[in-house]
């Protein structure tokens, strides 16, 4: 099974949108209220880097499957400036910006796999798997 | 955007958040209570997050911004209600929430804010 919904995100209000549409795929594949929240949280500061640093992205939101565990993996992907130094942008208290820095470092620690591909000038983009226990 | 209600009971203020955050609506409820904060002179506020699911780094660093506030204009804030995945949760995200007084339900932080008022008159 590989079932998958896409979101785009162009506004705060799309950021609330994206974490409904995370926890009513991480109930479907059988997380843990925990698990839940920890994806939910995670996809929001993913979704919210996007808006902020590149003013828009997308969420792709895939149900995932090793053996007879499953899983839920997000795909939250921008054509922004990219990030140049990914070993810095992952530090937690690293930030550009106005907030704490903590969404990257954050959310690697609240999934079980993360991976960030960006590329200066041509975008970022964070995959995230969490797997049902 | 929505807009959070503000109860007011006696010096109290009572926020009780039913719907899902977005980030303009935390920044409008942290203007909003302000004035109300002011206006009403109040002296304690409570911010009920028990229907909240999850907090990221944005609302938790609202909610301490919003307490902090609350001190500079001679008012305490406590956050009640949190859920216990949220709280692991904000952990793990590295959010630890300091500054924020905390109580388990609204009928505990109400008295935990009699107490706090009693002791600093
Ligand atoms: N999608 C992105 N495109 C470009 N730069 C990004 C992107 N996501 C993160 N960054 C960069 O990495 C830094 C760290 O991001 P992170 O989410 O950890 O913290 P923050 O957004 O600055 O603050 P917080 O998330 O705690 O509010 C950002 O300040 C920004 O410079
Ligand atoms: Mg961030």
């Amino acid at each position: 099974m590989n079932a998958e919904r896409e979101a785009a995100i162009a506004s705060s209000a799309d950021v609330v949108a994206v974490r409904r549409l995370v926890r009513s795929a991480a109930i479907e594949v059988g997380l843990s209220l925990i698990d839940q929240t920890k994806i939910i949280t995670a996809a929001s500061e993913l979704a919210r880097n996007a808006l902020v640093y590149a003013g828009r992205g997308e969420v792709r939101v895939h149900v995932v499957e090793n053996g007879s565990r499953r899983g839920l993996k997000l795909v939250v992907s921008d054509e922004g400036p990219g990030i140049s130094d990914v070993e810095r942008a992952l530090t937690d208290g690293w930030t550009t910006g106005t907030g704490l820095g903590l969404g990257l470092g954050g959310s690697r620690r609240l999934v079980d796999e993360f991976d960030l591909l960006s590329e200066p000038g041509k975008g970022t983009s964070v995959t995230v798997t969490k797997w049902a226990r | 955007m929505e807009r959070v209600p503000i109860l007011k009971l006696g010096d109290l203020l009572i926020v009780s958040i039913q719907v899902d955050l977005d980030d303009q609506t935390v920044l409008a409820l942290k203007e909003d209570l302000a004035e109300v904060v002011v206006a009403r002179g109040a002296r304690g506020v409570i911010i009920d997050i028990s229907a909240v699911e999850i907090v990221d780094s944005f609302t938790g660093r609202m909610l301490a911004t919003i307490a902090e506030m609350c001190r500079m204009l001679d008012a305490h804030a406590v956050v009640v209600g949190m859920r216990p995945a949220v709280a692991i949760t904000l952990v793990e995200l590295g959010l630890s929430l300091g500054g924020v007084r905390t109580a388990l339900n609204l009928e505990k932080g109400v008295a935990l804010l009699d107490h706090v008022r009693g002791a600093v008159p």
